[in-house]
């Protein structure tokens, strides 16, 4: 029998790699209405669509393409946003690849539908025509709800329960929010005029915003919960604290941990130094130390701030980067040097205190270790040392204890991270939900806002629990 | 936004601010201190809360012009507002009596360490003050300083008001002919609080400083403010500003501090050819 062939999806035209290496702009260009339409096409409508399985937030998949095929590029959009507040986000930043793209019935005889590519498509093509829709306004409930952080998590479940009539406020500790989306990941993959265009869709829908409020300095929960009368709350704070290499010389100036790295570049815009006050060191040579997003965003951030030279350092080989395989892959052909199975010793400085070299030591891969990766370990005598001007470890974070440490009655586990029912978000105080990163510890965007979505259910079961004996109807 | 509702000049280099913060102001203590940014383009710098007034909702800040932003921000005038303003951040003072303690301000740090010696002086504790500065010019808030201690000396690096003297030399003299005084309090330039620290590890007295390391958060999100005490690593946004003196490593806090040297300068500049323009 002869198998009927599977189009190939249509690629995304991108910057040219050596150009864009040199410039903050976004890097992919967006389909056109006419590509889009041809993607589309290629989506066969199933009846059983196994796509929507592999979508946290639960996107009407096949709904939103038939749209596209008939032309209706702003109707798809609001169909996507019955679902998803965030959906030119979600188009850029999810990892469709390992979500609704690997569970697509086309990919198992060919390339599976670009969903991403759609969503971010139709997302631009609504904020390009200017006309927003919103939804109708819900019957309000009088109940508030306090959510900490305003990240991907956050801005998701804020973005339910203001559908649900509840009063949100939406309390975050940086002067502008969004979470990673703006103080981590960098402008040439997400740019940060799209991340405010989704907040605002959240403000209009009447979610306030408090930026400036940093929850357990400011107000601790328990005073949201008793003094301010919010009847539940949701904990997003994400997993925000640097974990450095522990190495000799990594206080040097020149080392940076990723975050603030990233912070100065993204949030603090020090890219546009002088015009922005925030100053970053441009490295020439720069060591970038890991292998997951958040060195590949460390490493392509240096390059575009002028750096001759950067390496990335990884102690395995790169079969075994925990980074997209996309984001590698734009890494390699921007000039990025990797330098695998290599691992810093310690940092040595100028005898002014600035980093200017990195001694590392050759890896070899041995025996798998409990994570089923295979264990590097150094070669005897490989040492040699590497000039750099700027160094950054990026090989992980870890939770903030800033919040947790003001609540003694919520359950944390091992490493910090707090204790919350998968499907719910329930915590083991009453009316505190939480998700995101500070739940599972670094994850994903598109994971962060699952969590959101359930808190969201989760705190309408437990207000209508809490108030059944009323009716609902507030005292 | 967050209004100025008053200005003064203390010094020729230091002004005071009371900023309309109401949340700030109700949870403020001695030893927290707020970041601000002054407008979209401008990046976030760390402060002390100088006082607060939980009534009126406001907070105090008392800064020196320095660069960029300092300057900038000494520009802005009563009914101004500042567009970033978040606190309390840090530990608050460990206070509780004593006995008998020192405190110790240099320069604009004479602004930081007056809540402490307050609320130091209202826990019981005998309070002995020294406040220095390069200058007569620059010394400030000798009034507020007397009134919360139960001495005060001033000294000047040129004899111009008080002593003439660093203030190092009547510390050593309170600890030589005074050996009940149970902590110091130091708060100034780096190089002030090490020497403050050289001195009473000498007569073996527990210091407490300030660390101002250079910030961005102030909440422990990025690392810029690392700090090394006892050999270990510590955020001076989070874990501190506090610490104990005796354990700090000031030259690597000193060197840190320098690390934008080239870059502020180049800001300044810069900030100093537009207010020419203007
Ligand atoms: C550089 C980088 C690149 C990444 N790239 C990708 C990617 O391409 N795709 C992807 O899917 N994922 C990516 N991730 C991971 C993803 O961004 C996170 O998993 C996701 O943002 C987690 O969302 P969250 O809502 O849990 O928390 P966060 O996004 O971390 O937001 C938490 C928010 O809470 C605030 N907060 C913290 N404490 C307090 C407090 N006490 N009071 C008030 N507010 C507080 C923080 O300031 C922050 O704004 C990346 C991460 C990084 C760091
Ligand atoms: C916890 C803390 C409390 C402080 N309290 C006061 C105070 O009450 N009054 C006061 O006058 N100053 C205080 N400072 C110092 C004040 O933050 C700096 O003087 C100010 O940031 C200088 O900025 P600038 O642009 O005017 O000067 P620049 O020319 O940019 O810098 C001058 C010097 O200030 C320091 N500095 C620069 N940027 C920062 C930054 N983002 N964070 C911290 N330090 C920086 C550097 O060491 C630099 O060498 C405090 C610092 C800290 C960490
Ligand atoms: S939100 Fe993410 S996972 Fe869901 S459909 Fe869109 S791209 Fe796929
Ligand atoms: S599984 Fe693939 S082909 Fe089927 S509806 Fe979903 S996107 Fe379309
Ligand atoms: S200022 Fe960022 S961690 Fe302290």
């Amino acid at each position: 029998m002869e198998e009927k062939k599977i189009k190939n999806r249509v690629k995304m035209r991108e910057q040219e790699a050596r150009e864009r290496a040199r410039n903050f702009i976004e890097v992919p260009y967006g389909y056109t209405p006419e590509e889009a339409s041809e993607e589309a096409s290629r989506c066969l409508n199933c009846l059983k669509p196994t796509c929507r399985s592999g979508c946290p937030v639960e996107v009407d998949i096949p709904s939103f393409i038939q749209l596209i095929k008939e032309g209706k590029f702003t109707e798809a959009a609001w169909k996507i946003k019955e679902k998803n507040a965030l959906p030119a986000v979600c188009g850029r930043v999810c990892p469709q690849e390992i979500q609704c793209e690997s569970m697509c019935i086309l990919g198992k005889k060919g390339d599976p539908v670009a969903i991403g590519n759609l969503e971010r498509f139709v997302s631009d093509y609504e904020a390009s025509q200017g006309k927003i829709q919103m939804p109708e306004k819900p019957a309000p409930t009088g109940r508030k709800i306090a959510i900490i952080g305003s990240g991907p998590g956050g801005l998701t479940c804020a973005a339910d329960l203001i559908r649900s009539g509840h009063d949100v406020t939406l309390f975050e500790a940086l002067h502008k929010p969004g979470g990673v989306l703006v103080y981590g990941i960098p402008e040439f993959r997400l740019p940060k005029a799209i991340v405010e265009r989704e907040v605002e869709y959240i403000k209009k829908l009447g979610v306030e915003v408090k930026v400036n409020a940093v929850i357990g300095k400011l107000f601790t929960l328990d005073e949201l919960l008793s003094d301010y009368g919010y009847d539940a709350c949701f904990i997003a704070t994400g997993a925000g604290l640097p974990v450095f290499m522990g190495i000799p010389g990594e206080n040097l100036n020149g080392v940076y941990s990723s975050n603030e790295f990233l912070t100065r570049a993204n949030l603090m815009k020090a890219y546009l130094f002088p015009e922005y006050d925030t100053p970053i060191k441009r490295g020439k040579k720069v060591a970038v130390f890991g292998g997951g997003n958040v060195a590949m965003d460390s490493a392509r951030v240096a390059l575009r701030l002028g750096a001759e030279k950067v390496y990335l350092v990884y102690r395995r080989s790169e079969a075994e980067m925990p980074a997209r395989k996309a984001e590698i892959h734009h890494a390699h052909e921007e000039g990025i040097e990797f330098m695998l199975l290599t691992a810093p010793l310690k940092f040595l400085d100028d005898g002014k205190g600035n980093v200017n070299s990195v001694e590392c030591i050759k890896m070899e891969l041995g025996e798998p270790d409990a994570s089923g990766r295979r264990k590097p370990a150094p070669i005897k005598g490989s040492q040699f040392t590497l000039e750099i001007d700027v160094a950054i470890p990026a090989i992980g974070t870890r939770s903030n204890p800033l919040l947790t440490k003001t609540m003694p009655d919520l359950n944390l586990n091992k490493r910090g991270y707090i204790v919350a029912d998968h499907e719910t978000g329930m915590t083991t105080k009453p009316g505190v939900f939480a998700g995101g990163d500070i739940v599972t510890g670094s994850a994903t965007v598109i994971l962060a806002m699952g969590a959101g979505k359930k808190a969201a259910r989760g705190i309408n079961d437990y207000l209508k629990w809490k108030f059944w004996d009323t009716g609902g109807i507030t005292q | 936004m967050f209004r100025i509702s008053r200005k003064m000049e203390l010094s020729d280099a230091v002004l005071l601010f009371e900023i309309e913060a109401h949340d700030i102001a109700r949870k403020a203590k001695a030893g927290n201190f707020f970041v601000l940014r002054i407008n979209e383009q401008g990046e976030r710098i760390p402060l002390t809360i100088a006082d607060f007034n939980k009534e009126n909702g406001t907070i105090t800040a008392v800064f020196q012009k320095m660069g960029k932003t300092t300057h900038q921000l000494a520009e802005l005038g009563e009914g101004d507002s500042i567009h970033d303003v978040i606190g309390p951040l840090g530990m608050h003072s460990h206070i509780e009596n004593f006995g008998k303690v020192i405190c110790v301000g240099g320069g604009v740090g004479i602004a930081p360490v007056y809540p402490i010696a307050r609320a130091l002086k209202e826990a019981g504790n005998t309070v002995l003050s020294v406040i220095g500065a390069r200058t007569k010019n620059l010394i400030f808030w000798e009034e507020k300083m007397r009134e919360v201690s139960d001495d005060l000396i001033i000294v000047t690096d040129d004899g111009s008001q008080g002593r003439k003297a660093v203030v190092t030399v009547p510390v050593d003299e309170l600890l030589s002919e005074d050996k009940s005084i149970q902590r110091v309090i130091a708060i100034g330039p780096a190089i002030m609080m090490k020497f403050v620290c050289v001195t009473t590890e000498k007569h073996q007295v527990k210091t407490i400083v300030s660390l101002n390391s250079i910030m961005v958060d102030g909440t422990g999100m990025c690392g810029a403010c690392r700090v090394e005490v006892g050999g270990e690593t510590k955020f001076a946004c989070v874990d501190g500003p506090e610490f104990d003196g005796h354990q700090v490593d000031f030259n690597l806090l000193m060197a840190r501090q320098r690390m934008y040297g080239e870059e502020e300068k180049a800001a300044f500049e810069r900030y100093k050819i537009t207010l020419e323009v203007k």
